[in-house]
């Protein structure tokens, strides 16, 4: 799981960005903790080929990104 | 505790996606002709870094007789921002990112600005109004924003910030909502005000917070942002920001031929601008390179500010610290031209940029995987 909460944007993206270039899984779990980070990563996921499932928890939001 | 699980929708078009942007690309310019139209100095309707450093004049930081105002439409986006936040639920306290350095940034950010003559924002506005000394300007923001983008790939942050109480996060907006009520109850007495000069050039404080209310909502809602336009078209290919960036400019454009203002693109004899380009594109690469790292504009600042966030806070304290230290020392550049002194400041600038860049990119450790 790749944790960015805590970053600002684009951190969370380039943190999600470096993952699938590397190693491009099937599937990734993404917690970020503000509604701009979420925008941006499930863009990025979203033209990079992945369904994105968000989880809104106590303070921060789950991403789930499937190929 | 989950709350709520949602698959996110199907791909949407390109407008239905970007709607919003374009909506707050076009609302910043019409503010910007109308704030001018209203009394606001030319090509200046809405800037953020010139309104920063009337404010610190108007505090007294600096004794610059023709820059003191304490301009409501700065604490309009601030408010704007926080009620939109408010209504969105996305209002967090929160902060903790590297303080001192976002200070630091933010007063280079301001130090580069002035000596171009203006922020981001200002400078599009310029461009719509026909100063090519602002394209050159655009010219060293990109370059600026190349540079802090090669090591933000290299892994460049500031860090995690940390979950706040909410009265850290409202600290900011409460202290500007107090200054702004002592102003509106004819308390301003208690702060500078330019008799001549840009700072005398204002509209009325009620059509400029309220502007200043529209656009920080808006961008709020839309993340609206100067420097993400470039950013995101080169890392992400993603065009939605940079297309709200031509909004501004078309839409000031067209304002200005429509009020017959427009009078085709020069270098020469434009208000409130010099024309040394060296120091015009090199002030814009610091404002450039500077927000890249603080991840954001001046005014994705600010309505970051109001969402609760007290680092941004802290760098919208250091940008008006930083024209504190512009005017009092000689950095900041007139109609004139640039100075000695800010030349040295903007070398500086981009020596401390880079060694700050550096620092940050290559001594972190593998922070962010669980």
């Amino acid at each position: 799981m790749i944790d960015a909460t805590g970053y600002s944007c684009p951190t969370p993206v380039l943190m999600v960005q470096k993952e699938v270039k590397a190693r491009s899984p099937k599937s990734l779990e993404v917690l970020v903790d503000n509604q701009c980070a979420v925008e941006n990563v499930t863009r990025f996921a979203r033209n990079n080929g992945y369904a994105v499932a968000v989880t809104e928890r106590e303070d921060d939001f789950l991403l789930k990104l499937e190929k | 505790m989950a709350k709520k699980t949602k698959q996110t929708p199907e791909k949407t078009s390109w407008l239905g996606q970007n709607w919003l942007l374009l909506l707050t690309g076009f609302l910043v310019g019409a503010a910007a002709i109308v704030l001018n139209l209203l009394g606001n100095p030319g090509n200046m309707g809405f800037c953020i870094a010139c309104f920063e450093r009337d404010i610190a004049g108007a505090l007294g930081l600096h004794s610059a007789a023709p820059v003191q105002y304490f301009r409501p439409e700065i604490v309009g986006i601030v408010l704007g921002s926080l009620l939109m936040a408010l209504a969105r639920k996305e209002f967090r306290g929160k902060g903790g990112s590297a303080p001192a350095l976002r200070f630091g940034l933010g007063a280079l950010v301001m130090i580069g600005a002035l000596v171009f003559l203006g922020c981001p924002l200002r400078m599009v506005i310029r461009i719509g109004g026909g100063d090519l000394n602002a394209v050159v300007g655009l010219l060293g923001f990109i370059a600026g924003i190349l540079m802090g983008l090669v090591f933000l790939k290299k892994g460049f942050n500031l860090g995690r910030a940390y979950k706040q109480s909410p009265l850290e996060g409202l600290a900011f907006p409460g202290a500007l909502l107090l200054a702004f009520l002592l102003c509106v109850t004819g308390l301003c007495g208690l702060f500078r005000s330019s008799a001549a000069g840009p700072g005398s050039l204002r509209a009325p404080w009620y059509a400029a917070i309220l502007a200043g209310l529209l656009v920080g909502a808006l961008a709020q809602r839309s993340r609206f942002c100067m420097v993400g336009g470039v950013r995101d078209a080169v890392m992400f290919r993603e065009f939605g920001l940079i297309s709200a960036f031509g909004m501004v400019i078309l839409t000031v454009l067209l304002g200005n031929v429509i009020l017959k203002k427009f009078t085709g693109f020069s270098f020469a004899g434009q208000p409130v601008a010099h024309s040394d380009g060296l120091w015009n594109f090199l002030g814009m690469s610091v404002v450039g390179w500077g927000s890249v790292l603080l991840g954001g504009c001046p005014l994705r600042q600010l309505v970051l500010a109001g969402e609760g966030n007290s680092d941004s806070a802290v760098t919208v304290l250091g940008m008006i610290f930083g024209a504190a230290l512009s005017h009092n020392f000689k950095l900041a550049s007139s109609g004139d031209g640039s100075t000695p002194n800010g030349h040295i400041a903007v070398i500086g600038a981009l020596a401390i940029l880079l060694l700050v860049s550096l620092v940050l990119s290559f001594a972190k450790g593998k922070e962010g995987k669980k």
